[in-house]
């Protein structure tokens, strides 16, 4: 039995907090975890059916409200199954136990005579008591307590099995489910004019009527329109931005630079790991420089909230992934106490990471402010959503790597690049939301952070190689200013990192003379790493696969964060005027597997977005404003595009539950890399990996 | 005030007739299926269907359906009585955050009325204009090749 509660129980341990029970035979849970698109509320639902020994379609999930529910952080990090799940599961045992407990005592029937049916207890005279007839007796008023009672693996029934996803009717039948959707009697509708530069300020607003029925809202250079309709709030806008008259110059770096910007820009640098254990000295040995540019999280959904203000307290509908997190933004930004915020969360279109739904909720709470007592919502427009959200940093990330005599790799050498990949809210003493750097007084913008390496790292996430490596060195180096706004996007800084280290590791088995499989598979203590590795290889045909002729396979492997699932990916590339990735095939440890065909989505979805990212995705600029503001200047991977995926889970039913989320994005574009060097014999150097970043790989050898 | 048939039934809305439809469909008309993606024709998000044919809502003005049938996702079928993509959908768990499914749904309805029976290929291009960022692409093909299947005579 574990002496500790786990991580979120700690923090949260009333009973209550989590779990209720009614007497019309329902079961209420509530997470501190938000559903993004990931199938989390289907999940957490079956543990809970599990544990309870209840049905399934008695299980109502009731989405984070503060102060009330359970504050959860942030639902990010491919964390969901790991922190809510195993809390709720902890929760859930709990309460069965205190409940059979109390039946027990009542009854007289000695509990380990006892079981649960559907909610009931049943004694071998029959049910005695049930969930239900005991809802009422505040037997969850207590705090958890340490000591799983949680089943055996072997116990679980509905765990383990590819429940439906509870969510998806609304959305095939198009039932009001996001918070686009919802209309509140007396709805108003703002829009926000943001600035036409990065850094602009508002000169002034030039004599004009807005349409009829609009009313501007203005504190310092945050601009917004307010009507009854929608249609009309857009055209306010449109009228708006022809009279606001801005002071604006040049604040960005030339995009065409950026790897030289980040060489040279001011950083702090730190060590993320190093190593020295002797062994044979390097013989032969490689340098190589990889970059990656800012790219975006691209939801389809643009950024929507409502916010309420009633006296001095305002209400905020967001489809943010910290509800608490942000609450502490918008008291910050508004200048009033956290006790003074309420924050509902409500659906909305995946986001991908720290996208413009914090953004949106602080510009609502500003536009309802000139509007007291009315619901006020504001969506944001294609290219707020494209050119103002946070993007995840440029990175350059250079590596040294030896081979000894024997073919063995010696040393290891890493250096990363990049601003911090957390901007997200509620972690400093200034807030970090959009519009707060608008305000008269405006806030200074926080400079994002990279987290801890223990915690999953930032930019730093997977710069460590999982391979037997005598001599090691990893450095960061956190760039500390910040002409374009960065944070925490899908796999932070893994993507370039895992395709680095895959692509050296590749030409280190070159170098040595042995098969890429082979080369890794000699050089992996961690067998689980081992066991996904062999099972992707063999998944795509690995020892029979073919290659030049403009197409060719390729193959990497990473524990997402180090810490988290292990998962190795195989990529096959056809090379025609572009790369086209073909297929994919993936093999997942997740340990316990919670739904394996929710899980199985997350990863072939994260596989098709990491393609999208490897082959297209860059984020354009100028010397003052982001270019890349609509699907035309910012094309993802569209349906004639996108390859065919496998996905393979291993059987770790006994095993702690990691998240699927994330683990299969920095494998895939490792191997998508890998493939083109296969194809085409040359390695990229620079995402995107299009014809024109191909072709300058070529030149540079 | 302009008069359509939406969803089967007769439906006037009384709106000027250069509001996009989309945002009557969803401000007036009180429907959330199509939804707002870009508002420039170029993610596919609220797409419905006018005399059977996919469209964009998002800039058409409410004027050009005037005495047209449109159809939205609402119209293709409920829980009770779903569409046959609608059940495929649910059966490949076609979807992860859906902001998307909408305006494939009907872009798919469409391509089964003019082509009961697609190869993948032909399902991929008549998706083409709709953007998924979740990556449910494959299963979103399996699904309507499943309603395909499931439509023809045995």
């Amino acid at each position: 039995m574990s002496a500790t509660l786990p991580s979120s129980l700690a923090t949260n341990p009333r009973l209550s907090q989590w779990l209720g029970f009614s007497a019309d035979g329902t079961v209420v849970i509530r997470p501190g975890k938000v559903e993004i698109g990931q199938g989390i509320l289907t999940a957490l639902t079956q543990i809970a059916a599990d544990e309870l020994d209840v049905a399934l379609p008695r299980i109502r999930v009731e989405t984070v409200t503060t102060p009330t529910s359970p504050d959860e952080g942030v639902t990010s990090g491919s964390l969901s199954v790991q922190n809510s799940g195993v809390a709720l599961r902890h929760v859930c045992a709990e309460a069965r136990s205190i409940f059979l407990g109390v039946a027990a005592q009542g009854s007289g029937v000695p509990v380990e005579a006892l079981r649960v049916e559907d909610g009931d207890f049943v004694g071998p005279q029959g049910a005695i008591a049930s969930y239900w007839s005991l809802a009422e007796r505040g037997l969850l008023d207590g705090d958890a307590t340490p000591g799983s009672r949680a089943k055996p693996p072997s116990a679980r029934v509905t765990v383990g099995t590819s429940t439906a996803r509870i969510d998806l009717p609304d959305k095939v039948f198009g039932r009001p489910r996001f918070l686009h959707d919802m209309r509140p009697v007396g709805l108003l509708h703002a829009r926000v004019l943001r600035p036409p530069s990065r850094g602009a300020t508002l000169r002034a607003i030039a004599p004009g009527a807005l349409p009829e029925g609009a009313t501007l809202v203005r504190d310092g250079s945050f601009l917004a329109v307010v009507a009854k309709a929608e249609h009309v709030a857009d055209r306010a806008l449109v009228r708006l931005a022809r009279l606001a008259e801005w002071d604006e110059r040049d604040t960005l770096p030339h995009e065409g630079a950026m790897p030289a910007w980040l060489r040279q820009a001011v950083g702090e640098s730190s060590v993320v790991a190093e190593r020295d254990a002797g062994g044979a000295t390097a013989t032969r040995r490689i340098r190589r420089d990889f970059f990656r540019p800012l790219v975006a999280h691209a939801s389809i959904g643009p950024s929507c909230a409502m916010a309420l203000w009633t006296g001095d307290t305002v209400e905020v509908w967001s489809h943010t992934q910290g509800p608490y997190n942000l609450r502490l933004d918008l008291a910050k930004s508004l200048r009033i106490s956290n006790e003074s915020v309420v924050v509902r969360h409500v659906e909305g279109a995946g986001c991908y990471g720290h996208n413009g739904a914090d953004d949106v909720a602080l510009d609502a709470a500003l536009a309802a402010r000139a509007m007291p007592g009315r619901t006020v919502r504001v969506l944001w427009s294609r290219a707020d959503e494209l050119g103002w959200s946070p993007f995840s940093s440029a990175m350059l990330v250079e590596v040294e790597a030896g081979l000894d005599d024997a073919g063995n790799i010696a040393e290891f050498r890493l250096d990363v690049t990049s601003n911090g990949h957390s901007s997200r809210p509620g972690r400093g003493a200034l807030p970090t939301l959009l519009a707060a750097s608008t305000l008269d007084p405006p806030f200074a913008v926080p400079v994002a952070i990279n987290m801890p390496v223990k915690g999953g790292g930032g930019a730093q996430r997977n710069a460590v190689p999982i391979y037997r490596i005598p001599t090691l060195r990893v450095g960061m180096r956190t760039i500390t200013d910040m002409p374009i706004r960065t944070s925490a996007m899908r796999g932070l800084g893994a993507p370039i990192n895992v395709w680095a280290i895959e692509a050296v590791v590749d030409e280190l088995a070159a170098l040595a003379g042995q098969d890429p499989l082979a080369f890794r598979l000699r050089h992996l203590d961690d067998a689980r790493a081992a066991a996904v590795l062999q099972r992707a290889a063999d998944m795509a045909g690995w020892s029979q696969r073919e290659a030049g002729e403009g197409s060719g396979t390729g193959l990497a492997v990473a524990r997402y964060k180090n810490l988290g699932a292990w998962c190795a990916v195989a990529a096959e590339v056809a090379v025609e005027a572009e790369v086209r990735v073909t297929r994919i095939w993936i093999a997942a440890d997740l340990g316990e597997v919670v739904n394996p065909d929710g899980a199985a989505n997350q990863l072939e979805g994260s596989a098709i977005h990491a393609t999208s990212q490897a082959l297209k995705e860059a984020v354009r600029f100028d010397r003052r404003r982001v270019t890349s503001d609509s699907w035309e200047s910012y094309p993802i991977l569209r349906f004639s595009e996108v390859p065919k995926v496998e996905v393979a889970l291993m059987d770790r039913p006994e095993m702690p539950p990691l998240g699927a989320g994330e683990p299969a994005f920095a494998p895939t574009v490792a191997a998508i890399a890998n493939a083109i060097h296969a194809a085409l014999g040359v390695r990229p150097r620079a995402m995107p990996f299009t014809a024109a970043n191909l072709a300058a790989a070529m030149d540079q050898g | 005030m302009f008069a359509f048939t939406l969803n089967g039934a007769a439906a006037a809305l009384d709106l000027p007739d250069d509001v996009p439809l989309l945002a009557a469909l969803r401000e007036a008309a009180g429907l959330s299926g199509p939804r707002f993606g870009c508002g420039v024709e170029a993610c596919g998000a609220c797409h419905v269907l006018i005399d059977g044919q996919s469209v964009p809502t998002c800039v058409l003005p409410l004027g050009a359906v005037a005495g047209r049938v449109v159809t939205t996702v609402e119209g293709l079928g409920t829980e009770a009585s779903p569409h046959p993509l609608q059940t495929a959908f649910l059966a490949e768990q076609a979807g992860q955050c859906g902001y998307c499914l909408s305006g494939i749904l009907v872009s798919a309805a469409a391509l089964l009325a003019a082509n009961p029976d697609p190869d993948e290929a032909a399902v991929r291009l008549a998706l083409e204009p709709h953007l998924c960022r979740c990556g449910s692409h494959n299963r979103i093909i399996r699904a309507v090749l499943r309603a395909a299947r499931q439509g023809q005579p045995a």
